[in-house]
């Protein structure tokens, strides 16, 4: 039987690639891989050979020109050794194959910046939307309430019911699209996935600090179209297991935690429909 | 021709970073600005074409969604005054180093020799000002002139010269490889004018013996065969200063003191570090035996203790205070980056896999005028939370642990402890991870960075009290990308087996790490010509001790090289091979073909004779306040929860990423509203098992103004109480010391030498004594001993501070426990007695009061006490666990209580007390600070299996958990004398700093 594979692409800057790979395999792949983008700028290791692409988080290159500017940058021109394709082919094809891709903080800020989300129409590689610097002003590290949307067509979300409980921790998460009708238009298709609220996952808010960032419509999460490219600006791969959450010692918990479930999905989705 | 990229926002756009600064030109500075916006600038001096331009422009330098770009035409409009800031020549530009990487992935080419791209931005102010507030604006507020420069213009000046011109930051310089010779058969004040003059920091005696060496005609008769005269060359020189100076060599801690007590008894003591640290560790090991943890203690860039059969655990602590008071944003990042590469470079390295920072700062809100040079502590505090939060947040390093400490004191120094823990396979190869070795024939390789005169003279620099000429080279800017890189590549080469040996630059630049590997095998040859540099004009003396950062040198043997540097060419990691390793006995550095150094390595690392020093002791009282009894103390707790010491800081550590990496457990706030404060983290290494590290701190420099011997003890007892808080195992527990202290020995600068000295000395009989009968051994640490201010006219020191660190395990992390009340009904216990111990603790302070009767710790009682209760949290007996410090019984209940969300109620009568029974009052038992004390809840249900734990212990039933939600406490004569809600009491104890 044929194996549903992960991969994760760290370096430069990348920083969740441990906790992400770990969540893939909780979440049941057989296998998964932690890849240097430089293995995969010699071909060494080629996306091809892959179903869940991980773009997660971390301040890939300094987020210097602005968050994730610059990895955008490198996947549209580098080049891929002994290969006559750019990386940027390999992504393009991964796409078009029916992969996942879940881009988590950084990984959601470069989805956006490549314009991978919410590429209305499959128009990947033009950008309509970014994340930018949070009202506050400063990085934040704090656990946020997620609604759902539970007629998103994100493949991630199946049996979520209200919401999910995760940390954010970003300085540059605040959503913003370039035009109404882009914002209208994720509404109507019902493409933000998940939306800061209120802790009974009631209503959105856009209050400091249930939203801490001040996220058009309060978003904090998107996907396209076909549900299978979600990008998130908290962290999933945070929260496995009771011990990740702020009151484990206080409260009546599962063990496992609220973020696994999008793994688990991605797994299931793989299984009984690319493999 | 250089071009001028502008980014601004678009019309409408939010400018947070606008905004912010807006908020503090306001509240800094008194000046009314209406609105402050910002636009981003890139000089970019590159042979480029017009299309490639406008590709840089318009795709990774620009968002197109917020964004508007131009190149060469202004697009700031509507504003009173413009001010530009750039950074000058040579100060690490990381953001134009990232856009420079960008352009050259659209042309496909690298840039050129002397190109480059610079970054400033603009600042564009509207308001009623005049000219000299905007100068006021750009020199105090958003621009330090030591690493940075500024052009302002007005709206009038700005259209006529349509914008502001182009300027190019570049280092203009060539490459003379100048080697100086020194004359040093001089006369005794000339000796001292070239150390002096040379930022040297090498005494008359230390010169002397320098002098002597280069008289002795076996040495010159060495030298001429390989060309030099009998005159030190500059290179050897300052090899020599850094390699002595106080910040490598400790020459305090491994001198010679008489100490004289208060009796006037004599002690002559051989080295503080042997007699009391060292020793310490030995005497511990000795008497764990079987049980002993320690793998690599005092002789690697960190400690290494034993986590499992299959891991070891890597922990080191740094300071970086002289750099921090002249740049606390660059100082401060580089003080984390710096500490990361210290367990990075330990054995064969480490994985890093936390941060912890303590500070210490004089309150932001300090208002008495400062000496020129110093900055405000406002600024410092800005600056070093921001500087620590780019370097760990950039570098996927959770920060899990730290303190605020105030005194008004560390505006002379601030006080920036960094410390990184790692881990790594207890066997890489078949091999113990902790050992590594050289053979000669080894190739000295150095990755990384690149070496400009950044950081040139830190170590030397920082051996010396800060003044008005400090040099400016002494600051460096981290970058954490490119060590990330270099990190991302050499834990794989590591895997490989690529390299044999691996260390960190930091100060003393090459010279020191290298010369430090040199002593492994016995010599080195090393040539200078061959280290990539950042720009030309650098002198072989220069290149040798730069600390510029993110710097590795490795030795790699001759077969591996290939591999090595073909996988560093992968990872876009810069890799140099230098020269090789030998066992010449000779440190011996070349520039090209010419010797520009050549030191036996017997006489750089043997040659210094032991510093002579002499410490007197002398009790000092102070005022012993007489307070009036009183019936209510309510208001006194809450202004204890509002002092700077206690209240909370959450507005700074969320804005530190403690999470990254997966492995938290313990978080640093928690309970019902996630805002409590934790007493110490727990996190999982391996995320597929439960086993935890559990890593604390105890800092108290207050109790130094009464006696250092138990602020040490304190200190000791307050790491390990907050250790064993959450649950952190007695088997395996390890400490690290970090001194900082003013100046200890006796001068013209220092007339108070002899005490200072004193108040060393007995600092380390504590840390003997106590981490002795803990059975706590040292594994690293680090001083750092001239934190005074001097500019002839006013002299600042810091009071002695010593920071414990504690680090260990929990066996199994889902038994840890938190500082939260957990439910009403449970019963509340204070365990250890409370005596009226009120000396130097936060309650006088608040009156301005110093006192006497410092906490004692008493550790025949505390240590059974605290395996009992480590028995009782590890069978699940224990709902929740707050240590004792700050502010003693009445903060730790308030705490609790408001963490939990729930009332607690107790009774001071049921409190049990030690000492003499007519000095109990009220006031002690709610704010003394006598050690070795918890708080702990425990459900009714386990009542009887908590009680029968801890029996034979002094621990008493003080109240219970309320579902009110207030705390309330009766007093001696049964009338209550603390009533707050909750929800008040946590109000005083965020407020302060929540704007911060």
């Amino acid at each position: 039987m044929a194996n549903a594979r992960a991969i994760v692409i760290t370096g430069n800057g990348t920083n969740c690639e441990m906790e992400a790979a770990h969540a893939c395999r909780l979440g049941g792949f057989d296998e998964t891989v932690i890849a240097h983008i430089s293995d995969l700028l010699t071909g060494e290791i080629r996306l091809d050979d892959f179903h869940f692409l991980n773009l997660t988080g971390g301040f890939l290159d300094g987020d210097d020109l602005g968050s994730a500017k610059a990895q955008a940058n490198r996947l549209r021109y580098a080049k891929v050794d002994d290969l006559a394709e750019h990386l940027i082919d390999q992504l393009t094809r991964f796409i078009d194959d029916g992969k996942l891709i879940l881009g988590v903080c950084n990984g959601f800020q470069l989805m956006v910046k490549m314009g991978l989300l919410p590429a209305f129409d499959g128009q990947y590689l033009q950008q309509n939307a970014t994340l930018t610097f949070n009202d506050c002003g400063r990085f934040q590290d704090r656990w946020v309430y997620l609604k759902v949307d539970q007629a998103s067509p994100s493949v991630y979300t199946k049996g979520v019911e209200k919401g999910l409980y995760l940390p954010i921790r970003h300085g540059e998460g605040k959503f913003v699209a370039d035009s109404a009708a882009t914002i209208d238009r994720i509404e109507a298709q019902h493409l933000g996935v998940f939306r800061y609220s209120d802790a009974a996952y009631g209503a959105p808010t856009m209050e400091f600090p249930l939203n801490p960032n001040g996220s058009t419509n309060a978003i904090a999460a998107l996907c396209n179209e076909t549900g299978r490219l979600m990008g998130m600006m908290p962290h999933p791969e945070a929260f496995v297991h009771r011990t990740h959450h702020p009151r484990w010692t206080r409260e009546e918990l599962s063990e496992e935690g609220d973020g696994l479930v999008l793994f688990k999905n991605a797994a299931d989705f793989v299984r009984e429909n690319l493999l | 021709m250089a071009r001028r990229i502008e980014i601004a926002l678009k019309e409408g756009g939010r400018d947070a970073r606008g905004e912010r600064v807006r908020r503090e030109i306001e509240h800094f500075l008194h000046v009314p600005a209406t609105q402050v916006r910002t636009i981003d600038v890139y000089t970019v001096d590159a042979g480029l074409a017009e299309d490639e331009l406008v590709k840089a422009a318009s795709e990774p330098l620009s968002d197109p969604v917020i964004q508007t770009w131009s190149i060469d035409q202004p697009l700031a409009k509507g504003f009173d005054f413009l001010v530009e800031v750039g950074l000058r020549p040579g100060v690490t530009d990381n953001v134009g180093r990232t856009a420079r990487e960008a352009i050259e992935y659209i042309t496909g080419r690298p840039f050129a020799v002397g190109e480059g791209v610079y970054t400033s931005v603009q600042y564009l102010l509207s308001g009623t000002m005049a000219k000299s507030d905007v100068e006021r604006i750009a020199r105090d507020l958003l621009c330090n002139t030591l690493i940075q420069r500024f052009v302002i213009l007005d709206a009038v000046e700005f259209a006529a010269q349509n914008g502001v011109p182009v300027s190019v930051p570049k280092v203009t310089g060539e490459t003379r490889a100048q080697v100086r010779e020194i004359d040093l058969d001089v006369a005794d004040e000339e000796l001292l004018r070239i150390s002096k003059e040379g930022v040297l920091a090498l005494t008359l005696d230390e010169m002397k013996v320098i002098q002597a060496h280069y008289r002795d005609p076996a040495v010159l008769a060495e030298r001429k065969k390989v060309g030099l005269t009998g005159l030190p060359t500059d290179a050897e020189l300052e090899a020599i200063a850094q390699t002595w100076s106080e910040h490598c060599k400790h020459k305090i801690f491994s001198g010679n003191i008489e100490y004289i007590d208060e009796n006037g008894n004599r002690e002559e003591i051989k080295s503080l570090f042997k007699s009391f640290i060292q020793q310490t560790t030995k005497d511990v090991r000795e008497a764990l035996g079987e049980r002993d943890f320690c793998l690599s203690v005092f002789k690697d860039n960190a400690g290494v203790i034993k986590f499992n059969d299959d891991l070891s655990l890597v922990f080191k602590v740094e300071t970086h205070n002289s750099p921090t008071a002249l740049d606390p944003y660059g100082g401060a990042l580089t003080g984390i980056v710096g500490v990361n590469r210290d367990p990075f470079g330990t054995g064969k390295g480490a994985r890093l896999a936390f941060n912890t920072d303590v500070f210490c700062f004089a309150s932001p809100f300090y208002e008495k005028p400062l000496p020129s040079r110093l900055l405000h502590p406002r600024r410092i505090y800005e600056g070093v939370v921001e500087g620590v939060e780019h370097g760990g947040n950039k570098s996927g390093i959770p920060t899990v642990n730290g303190s605020l400490v105030f005194d008004d004191r560390f505006a002379g120094k601030p006080l920036v402890f960094c410390g990184t823990a790692g881990i790594m396979p207890a066997e890489i190869g078949g091999e113990p991870s902790h050992v590594k070795h050289i053979n000669p024939g080894d190739l000295i390789v150095m990755t990384g960075g690149r070496i400009g005169k950044d950081g040139i003279h830190g170590a030397t620099f920082s051996s010396e009290e800060l003044n008005e000429n400090s040099p400016v080279t002494a600051v460096q800017i981290g970058d954490p990308i490119t060590q990330k890189r270099m990190t991302d590549f050499l834990i794989r080469a590591r895997d490989k087996g690529l390299y044999n040996f691996i260390t960190d630059n930091g100060a003393g630049g090459l010279s020191s790490s290298v010369g430090e590997m040199a002593t492994e095998c016995g010599g080195c040859r090393m040539d200078l010509s061959k280290a990539p540099l950042k720009y030309p004009g650098l002198d072989p003396w220069e290149i040798l001790i730069s600390e510029a950062q993110e710097r590795m040198s490795l030795a790699v043997p001759p077969e591996k090289l290939d591999e090595f540097l073909a996988m560093a060419k992968r990872f876009g990691v810069e890799a140099s091979v230098l020269g090789e390793f030998t066992d010449s006995g000779i440190f011996h550095i070349m520039y090209g073909g010419r010797t520009v150094a050549y030191l036996p390595i017997s006489f750089l690392h043997g040659g210094l004779p032991p510093m002579e020093m002499r410490g007197v002791w002398e009790v000092k009282r102070h005022e012993e306040p007489a307070f009036a009894v009183k019936g209510d103390y309510t208001a006194d707790l809450k202004e204890l929860l509002g002092s700077l010491n206690i209240c909370s800081k959450e507005s700074v550590v969320r804005r530190y990423d403690h999470e990254v990496q997966g492995g938290s457990v313990v978080k640093p706030f928690t309970g019902v509203a996630n805002d409590g404060p934790s007493d110490a983290a727990v996190i999982r290494p391996v995320l597929d098992s439960f086993e935890g590290v559990v890593v604390a701190h105890g800092i108290c420099p207050r109790y130094s103004d009464i006696d250092t011997y138990h602020m040490t003890a304190n200190a000791i007892d307050e790491g390990l109480r907050n250790y064993v808080a959450v649950g952190g195992s007695l088997d395996l527990v390890a400490g690290l010391d970090n001194f900082c202290w003013c100046d200890p020995v006796k001068s013209e600068k220092t007339p108070d030498g002899e005490y200072k000295m004193a108040q060393l000395v007995r600092s380390n009989k504590a840390l003997y004594d106590y981490c002795v009968a803990y059975g706590i051994p040292l594994i690293s640490g680090k001083d750092s001993m001239k934190n005074d201010f001097y500019d002839g006219a006013v002299k600042i020191s810091i009071p002695p501070t010593l920071l414990f660190s504690v680090i260990g395990k929990i066996e199994d992390a889902r038994k840890a426990v938190t500082m939260d009340v957990k439910r009403p009904g449970d019963i509340v216990y204070l365990l250890g007695k409370t005596g009226n111990e009120l000396g130097g603790s936060e309650y006088f302070a608040l009156r301005g009061f110093i006192g006497n009767s410092v906490p004692k710790v008493n550790v025949a009682k505390a240590f059974p006490r605290y395996r009992a209760l480590h028995r009782a949290i590890t069978d699940g007996l224990v709902a929740s666990c707050h240590d004792l410090s700050d502010g003693g019984l009445a903060v730790a209940l308030a705490e609790k209580a408001f963490a939990g969300g729930y009332g607690i109620d107790v009774d001071l009568g049921r409190v049990l007390w030690m000492g003499e029974k007519a000095e109990k009052s009220d006031a002690a038992l709610l704010f003394s600070e006598s050690a070795s004390r918890h708080l702990v809840t425990v459900r009714p249900d386990k009542r009887d299996a908590f009680e029968s734990v801890m029996s034979g212990n002094c621990f008493s039933s003080i109240g219970v958990v309320t579902a009110e939600g207030t705390v309330s406490v009766t007093g001696l004569a049964g009338t209550t004398v603390v009533r707050e809600a909750i929800n008040e009491l946590k109000e005083a104890w965020q407020s302060p700093l929540r704007e911060l």
